[in-house]
Formats: structure tokens, C-alpha cells, sequence
């Protein structure tokens, strides 16, 4: 299969690459680029593992064709710490106890984000719902949501 | 429980919140995970699997597929010669890894190819022509003990009983005849359990490497990697120190981790191409063909005397083990009454085969299912005898002294504790509403210990690092640094946890049976202690006294006596800087095969709201009493209780391998297979109890498993009072619930 030429940005930088036409960007991400804080739990979009921002928009990369993000900005986990300091919500999953095996905890950070961001001050329930996308076995998200609101109380001072 | 032989310890960093030492990998992407090591030249590995239930296989055809330029190797199991020498478990892990005369399963393994990327191995899936000839199947474990069900697997059949039946294990004390006779009440009832995942979000994922010389590398996902490699070198004929495996972080295991699946395929790919090999499992694979727990079906019947003193107790529960067989049904006779003391009880375990993948440990493995038939029915003994459930079950509690159903007599245990704190709980006052119910239940489970060895090495700048062989699943790194800290006296930041690698330390058993910071634990206080053994001698030497009358306190060395008076203390500090003078490094090691492991209980309570119009179920809240023995770091104590119990709402609520007629799986993927996600659940509270175990100097008690027993039993409990119909079957699904709420207003 040729090869398709995309030019993108991805976390601030700009990033060029071949990928055949029919790889997933999270296979893009994830081996071509080596961005692999981007993790495969399912490949389906069912547990958001993979999640990212694209444009701003939560996605999981692994429903989004690499070849198809041409002109477009992506966030993932590794953009997320400004150099050395941490973004309050990776502070706070730490202090909070929020991840246990971890897998998941990059796309819980960015889908959180993706809520802070547009709702600074959130409801438990709006933050459950925000994070339904996204499947934790370890925690039985008690602590993440404790995280979750304990982040966006920093955010907002 | 005031016993000043078991409390009144003093700690200081044992039971405080530090941060743990992964934290800042695991939430920038950093930490590396089975699927994220690559090695110069890898090739990436695929398997094909069989979509037949069960089938003789006829013939394999591989020539096409290794003809496909990019193509390095194709291996069946013609490439996997019988290496095992009569050892009949791991005869069954070869053919577990790939199907050799027949396919077991739908997702059984029979080829698996390397190629240069994914593509160029998919490709070749398709160019393997495999040969069928389909058998007659069977998946349901009361079907496999009918007359006419296939035999799964001839080689274990026995004469004289079904040949589906692979043993029964049996557990009890006094004689239930006669103690069914002396009851007032008896309520017997049968049960069943659908077959659940661990769902660990973490696909299995390997990289693997070996050279024509016999040496071999492994990097796994893995929850125990001594055991994968001695499994992995016998099956291939390796010598066990040329296999190096490390395990890389695990996103999650709960018991699935503890066996090889395809790893050893990853292994003699490798060795067929000689190029490194990436596997990784697919979710559908990691569904059709990893290790998920057994389904169930049981009878349990419960006789008492009119004031609720329980007389008389029997379980028996049919285990689904899938195609290979394992101790299931076993376990679970020995956990069906360990709460409770009564006289004459009796569970039997049963171990049946069918055509489903090899059943695997899941948190806790077999204690959830005889829970839901014990707690169920002492409900419905409590409604019978018209007495409060909690009351009931208090009048009959194990306690210390009592004999477990399974031999051993209880030393201090936690079970009355928990109760007697559900009964005093706030959330038990709490007001329900319409079509609310609460439901109280109980769990049992095991600690194990085990073989173990930890390495401590001290600095030259007094900073520590302690080398372990057990998996961190779920924070053990801090907990072992506290603790390593707590000994040495000085702070959790001066101690630096590392899992070996197979050629860095002795063999350690898996971290399964809530073992790992139970076991490492210990090897880690009696490595400080040798280390501070040392450090009294070099300080010895340092100040030219005898070692004798040298002391270590509080993170120093201090010479006693009154000639020593005017000699400051040392510090760790100190004495490790002129190490280099005094005798070289300091360090301390121990290796032993753990004992002392102490038994853990749970009490839980629920409140549902059951809705009559849709039969879903909503969990209003939930609390979680467990027993620790003492709470090294209490975050990560709660998370394994929380964990748990989500683990075991969504076994109840939800989750169920559903097969359909043609013997394959029809929900194997996260959209089907529903786990609870975030939105499913309200905040789980949690009450750690701190009875000590006086098998560990500091008390310590395996946590991370028991808390997945209750909560099957405790919802079935609250839906009974919510809505007045009592749950049979597990997952109590909408469909289900519905059903039974029909059936009810006939």
C-alpha cells in the first residue's frame, strides 16, 4: 500500500510522516513517532486508553486513520507537563492516589483535561460522565474522581 | 483484639500517604508497559486461531504463508515437540499454547507467523490453510456432566465417573446428616455464575529474543516472571539461567498474569528467525484466549435452630475449568463457610471441563461464587427466622479458636470486627426509598507466602536500594520502601525499590494470593535487619569497640556503656561513607520460603435501586469493612478495596461470557463485555480494621483480593429488599431482573 504524507502538529512541534493509508494514528503515534504514553487497551474505542485531543476535541486515536490528521493539533500525555512542572491534574492523580497499574491514567489525564477545559467547575456527576469514555480496572475510579476535583479546585484559583 | 502482644506498635513511615516512586512515569507516559519495547530487527508476531468450538485438526498447510516475502518464520505445533517428561500441568500449558491433535476452544491458538510488520503477518494469517473436521462441543458446565456431552479431554477421564469430571475437592467438620435433623429451618437453593474477565486493561504483550547459542531474553507483561521463564525454557528446552526475563510494568493482572499464554510462541518464533519478536494480544484474543475465571452452578442448603444458631451447612459447586483442568473447584470448597462456625458443614468443590479457554486465577478465584450461594441463602435463613441478617450472621461468626471448614483453627481474626462495624455503621441507619433495598455480605480469602529473596544494597551516600522479584501491580514499590525505611531509620525518598530481573535475584514466586507485599515484605525487614547487622560492625570498627557494645536506634548506631559515653552516634549515613575503609559495601539479603501469611475478611454493605420498568440496577452506595492486619500505606490499601469491589459489582451486575450455540464467544470486546465505568458508580467507602497478624512482625495481612468476594452476595441481598425477588443467577442483568419481576407477579 502507498504511503501517505501527513504534516501535522503534535504537541506544539511540528511532525512529519509516511503511514499507509489504512494505520490508525494511534499506530502512528504510538510506533512510528514513538509517543507511546498513548496506550492500546482495546483498539475499538471502548476504554479510551488511547485518548488524545485532536483540535481540542477528545478522541481515541486508535478510531482516527494517521493519514487523515493533515493540518491538525494533537495532544498527547507527553505534552501535557509544561518542561519539569507537572499540570495539576498529574499532581493531583499522584497526591490522590488516582492510579494504581497506571495503563489507563494517561487517558483519564487527558480526558480530564478535555473537561477542566471546557468546564472548569464541575459536578461529581458531570466529572463520571466526562470520564465514562475511559475504563479503569484497578481503582474503581473512587480516587480518580477525588483527583479530578481536587485538580480543578487548583486550576481555578 | 487488644492483645498488646499484637498492637501498640510505633511506626513512623509504616501507615502515612507518601507518594509513590512510579507516579511521575505513570502519569507523563513514560512508564513502559508489555507493548512498549521495541528491539533493533524485531519482527511483529501473529497468531491464528481456531473458530471452531472444538475440531480435529486435520492438516495445516503453511507453505503459502511462508512463502510471502517479509515472511520469517511460521511455527505450529509440529515446530513444538513434547519436552515436558510426563508432567502433566505443563503438557497442558504446551497445548494450551497451541492446539496440537485438536482445537479446545474458539480462540484456541494452531499457527502463529513472524513477519516484518503487521500487515505482511496478517497476510499470511490468510495464506495458512488449516483442515477441520468439527467435533461436537459442549460449553455450559451442567451439559458437560450429561451423558452424551463430548469428553474435552480423554487423557483425564476416570473411570467410574463422568469423564468431564476431573475431581472434587471436599471440606468439613462433623456430620450434616445429623445436624439437618436437629434444625427447625432449612433453606436450600441452587445457583449459578456466569464466566467473567479480570479485564485488565493491558493487553499480554511480549518481546522476545533468542540466539542460536541458547540464550534468550523475554520481556513480558507478566505478574510473575520467574514463573514464565521456568515455564517458557522447560517447554522449549532452554537451560533456565539463558532465559532472562524481565517483566516490564503490568497494566493490570488480577490472576490473569500468573500463566503464559503466548509467550512461549513469541519464544520459539524468535528462535526460528533469529530476530527479536513483539507479540501482542488483540482485546478479541485477550477475551477468547487468556485465562478468564470459571462459571459456576450449586446447591446450597443451610439448617438453624429456631434462636438462629446455625446446625447444620452443605455446598456443593460444579466449577467450569474450560478445556484444561485446574484446582478451582477446590479452593472455592475450602473458602464456602470459613466466616462462619458451625458444626457440621460440608463444600465440595467440583472440577468440570468444557470447551472454554483454561481457566485462570481472578482476585480472590473461586471465593466469589460460593460467597453468592452462602450469603444468598443465609438471607433467606434470616428472613425464615425472622432475625435481623446482620445479627444472624454475628451469632454464628468464626472467631479466634474457631477450626476453619478447611482444617486450621483461627488465630486473631477480623471477621466479627468487620461485622460488628457494619452493624454500628452510619450507612446502615441511612433512609431508602421506593424500590431501594440494602443487602449486607461476607468474604473469605487466603494469603499465601511463598519463596521469596530481596536484596538490600547501601550507598555510599547512606541512599538504599532494595531489589525485589515480586511484580508491583498496584503501588508495592512504596510499600516496600516504607517498610525498608521503617527498619534502616532513615526516610521513604533515601530508599529506591527495583523489580529484578530473573539473573539479578533468586527465584520468588508469583505475586498472586495477595503475596507480594506480604511476601517481599518480610524478606525486605530481615534484609535491613542483616544490613544493620553489618552497620553495628563497621561502626564498631569505626569507633574501635566491640561490636557488642554497639546498638542501633532510630536510624543510628550508639555504643552503650558508660567507657562510651562521650562517642556521638553514627548514622547510617556516616558509617556508609567510609564503607569503602571498614570492610567494603554494606548490604543484607534473605531468601526464604515465606511464612506466616494471616487469612483476611470483609463485611460490605449496599444500597440499590432496582427499576421495575428497564430491570437495570444502580448502586446508591457502597461500603467496604475489611480486615488489613496493619495498613502500610492506607491510599493503597483503600484503592485494593475499592478496586475490588468494583471488580465485583460488575460481576454482578453486568459481566458474563455469553457462547452461543455454535460454541464461540459472541462478546468478546470492552463494548459487549461491559465493565462499570466511571459513571456506573457511586464513591465506594471504605473502613480499614487493623487486626494484626501475629505471623508478621508488623502485623501485616494480604489485602488485595478478599473485597472481590462480597459483593455478588450483597447485591443480590439488596435486590431482594429493594424489589422483593430473589436473584438465582449471576450477572443479575436487566433481562434477568425483568424476568424474575415477571415471574413474580404472575
Amino acid at each position: 500500500m502507498a504511503g501517505v504524507h501527513v504534516t501535522t502538529t503534535i504537541n506544539n512541534d511540528p511532525v512529519e510522516y509516511v503511514c499507509p493509508a489504512d494505520e490508525s494514528l494511534m499506530d502512528v503515534l504510538r510506533d512510528r513517532l514513538g509517543l507511546m504514553g498513548v496506550k492500546e487497551g482495546c483498539g475499538t474505542g471502548d476504554c479510551g486508553a488511547c485518548s488524545i485531543t485532536l483540535d481540542g476535541q477528545l478522541v481515541c486515536s486508535c478510531l482516527v486513520l494517521g493519514a487523515e490528521v493533515e493540518g491538525r493539533a494533537i495532544t498527547t500525555i507527553e505534552g501535557m507537563a509544561d518542561g519539569q512542572k507537572l499540570h495539576p491534574l498529574q499532581e493531583q492523580f499522584i497526591n490522590n492516589a488516582a492510579l494504581q497499574c497506571g495503563i489507563c491514567t494517561p487517558g483519564f489525564l487527558i480526558a480530564a483535561k478535555a473537561l477542566l477545559d471546557e468546564n472548569p467547575d464541575p459536578t461529581e456527576t458531570e466529572i463520571r460522565y466526562a470520564l465514562a469514555g475511559n475504563l479503569c480496572r484497578c481503582t474503581g475510579y473512587d480516587k480518580i474522581v477525588k483527583a479530578v476535583q481536587a485538580a480543578a479546585k487548583d486550576l481555578r484559583k | 483484639m487488644n492483645d498488646p502482644k499484637y498492637t501498640g506498635q510505633e511506626f513512623k513511615v509504616i501507615g502515612s500517604r507518601v507518594k509513590r516512586p512510579d507516579g511521575i512515569d505513570k502519569v507523563t507516559g513514560r512508564a513502559r508497559y508489555g507493548a512498549d519495547m521495541n528491539a533493533p530487527g524485531q519482527l511483529v508476531a501473529l497468531m491464528l486461531r481456531s473458530p471452531h468450538a472444538h475440531a480435529r485438526i486435520k492438516k495445516i498447510d503453511i507453505s503459502k504463508a511462508e512463502k510471502l516475502p517479509g515472511v520469517k518464520a511460521v511455527i505450529t505445533a509440529a515446530d513444538l515437540p513434547d519436552l515436558t517428561d510426563g508432567n502433566a500441568g505443563l503438557f497442558d500449558t504446551l497445548e494450551n499454547s497451541m492446539a496440537r491433535d485438536r482445537a479446545l476452544y474458539d480462540g484456541h491458538a494452531v499457527a502463529g507467523v513472524a513477519a516484518i510488520d503487521k500487515s505482511t503477518a496478517k497476510k499470511a494469517l490468510k495464506l495458512i490453510k488449516v483442515t477441520y473436521e468439527k467435533l461436537p462441543h459442549v460449553t455450559d458446565v451442567d451439559e458437560a456432566l450429561e451423558d452424551n456431552a463430548p469428553i474435552i479431554q480423554p487423557r483425564y477421564a476416570t473411570e467410574g465417573q463422568h469423564g468431564n469430571l476431573i475431581n472434587k475437592g471436599e471440606f468439613g467438620q462433623g456430620d450434616i446428616d445429623q445436624g439437618f435433623a436437629e434444625a427447625d429451618v432449612i433453606v436450600e437453593r441452587s445457583y449459578k455464575t456466569g464466566q467473567t474477565h479480570q479485564g485488565y486493561i493491558e493487553p499480554h504483550a511480549c518481546l522476545a529474543s533468542v540466539s542460536p547459542d541458547g540464550t534468550g531474553e523475554l520481556w513480558v507483561t507478566t505478574q510473575g516472571h520467574y514463573s514464565y521463564r521456568s515455564t517458557c525454557a522447560q517447554l522449549l528446552g532452554m537451560d533456565i539461567a539463558k532465559l532472562k526475563v524481565t517483566s516490564s510494568e503490568i497494566g493490570g493482572g488480577f490472576g490473569g498474569k500468573t500463566h503464559v499464554w503466548m509467550e512461549p510462541i513469541a519464544l520459539a518464533l524468535s528462535r526460528k528467525a533469529n530476530r527479536p519478536v513483539k507479540m501482542v494480544m488483540s482485546r478479541e484474543e485477550v477475551f477468547k484466549a487468556s485465562g478468564p475465571t470459571c462459571s459456576t452452578s450449586m446447591e446450597i442448603k443451610i439448617g438453624a435452630k429456631k434462636d438462629g444458631t446455625i446446625v447444620a451447612a452443605r455446598a456443593e459447586c460444579r466449577y467450569m475449568n474450560g478445556a484444561f483442568p485446574g484446582m478451582w473447584g477446590t479452593l472455592g470448597g475450602m473458602t464456602a463457610f470459613a466466616c462462619y462456625s458451625i458444626p457440621n458443614n460440608k463444600a465440595i468443590g467440583v472440577n468440570v471441563l468444557c470447551n472454554r479457554p483454561k481457566v485462570a486465577a481472578y482476585r480472590a478465584p473461586s471465593a466469589p461464587m460460593m460467597a453468592f450461594g452462602v450469603e444468598s441463602t443465609i438471607d433467606q435463613l434470616s428472613k425464615e427466622l425472622g432475625m435481623d441478617p446482620v445479627e444472624l450472621r454475628l451469632k454464628n461468626v468464626a472467631r479466634e479458636g474457631t477450626q476453619a471448614p478447611y482444617g486450621p483453627v483461627w488465630g486473631p481474626i477480623g471477621i466479627e470486627p468487620t461485622l460488628e462495624a457494619v452493624r454500628d455503621h452510619p450507612h446502615m441507619k441511612a433512609k431508602l426509598g421506593k424500590n431501594q433495598g440494602r443487602g449486607v455480605a461476607c468474604g473469605f480469602w487466603f494469603n499465601i507466602g511463598g519463596q521469596t529473596c530481596s536484596d538490600l544494597n547501601i550507598g555510599s551516600d547512606g541512599t538504599v536500594n532494595l531489589t525485589v522479584g515480586t511484580i508491583d501491580v498496584g503501588g508495592a514499590r512504596a510499600s516496600l520502601a516504607m517498610i525498608a525505611a521503617e527498619e534502616l531509620g532513615i526516610t521513604y525518598d533515601d530508599v529506591k525499590v527495583n523489580i529484578g530481573d530473573t539473573s539479578s535475584l533468586g527465584h520468588n514466586d508469583t505475586t498472586e494470593g495477595s503475596r507480594g507485599t506480604f511476601s517481599s515484605g518480610m524478606a525486605t525487614i530481615f534484609a535491613a535487619r542483616k544490613a544493620v547487622e553489618v552497620l553495628k560492625e563497621r561502626a564498631a570498627k569505626m569507633w574501635q569497640i566491640p561490636v557488642e557494645s554497639v546498638i542501633w536506634e532510630g536510624g543510628s548506631a550508639r555504643a552503650t556503656g558508660q567507657e562510651h559515653s562521650n562517642l556521638p552516634p553514627l548514622t547510617l549515613k556516616d558509617i556508609a561513607k567510609k564503607a569503602g575503609s571498614t570492610g567494603g559495601p554494606i548490604a543484607g539479603h534473605h531468601e526464604a520460603t515465606v511464612e506466616g501469611a494471616g487469612v483476611s475478611f470483609a463485611s460490605h454493605i449496599v444500597d440499590v435501586e432496582v427499576d421495575p420498568e428497564t430491570g437495570k440496577t444502580q448502586i446508591l452506595r457502597y461500603t467496604v469493612v475489611q480486615d488489613a492486619g496493619k495498613a502500610i500505606h492506607p491510599d493503597y490499601v483503600e484503592g485494593q478495596f475499592q478496586g475490588a469491589a468494583a471488580q465485583g459489582i460488575g460481576w454482578a451486575l453486568n459481566e458474563e461470557y455469553i457462547y452461543g450455540k455454535d460454541g464461540r464467544l459472541q462478546n468478546a470486546g470492552f463494548l459487549d463485555y461491559r465493565m462499570p465505568v466511571c459513571s456506573d458508580l457511586p464513591s465506594i467507602d471504605t473502613k480499614i480494621l487493623e487486626i494484626p497478624n501475629p505471623g508478621h512482625p508488623y502485623g501485616i495481612r494480604g489485602v488485595g483480593e478478599t473485597s472481590i468476594v462480597p459483593p455478588l452476595g450483597a447485591i443480590g441481598n439488596a435486590v431482594s429488599n429493594a424489589v422483593g425477588v430473589r436473584m438465582y443467577q449471576v450477572p443479575m442483568s436487566p433481562p434477568r431482573i425483568l424476568q424474575a419481576l415477571d415471574e413474580a407477579t404472575v
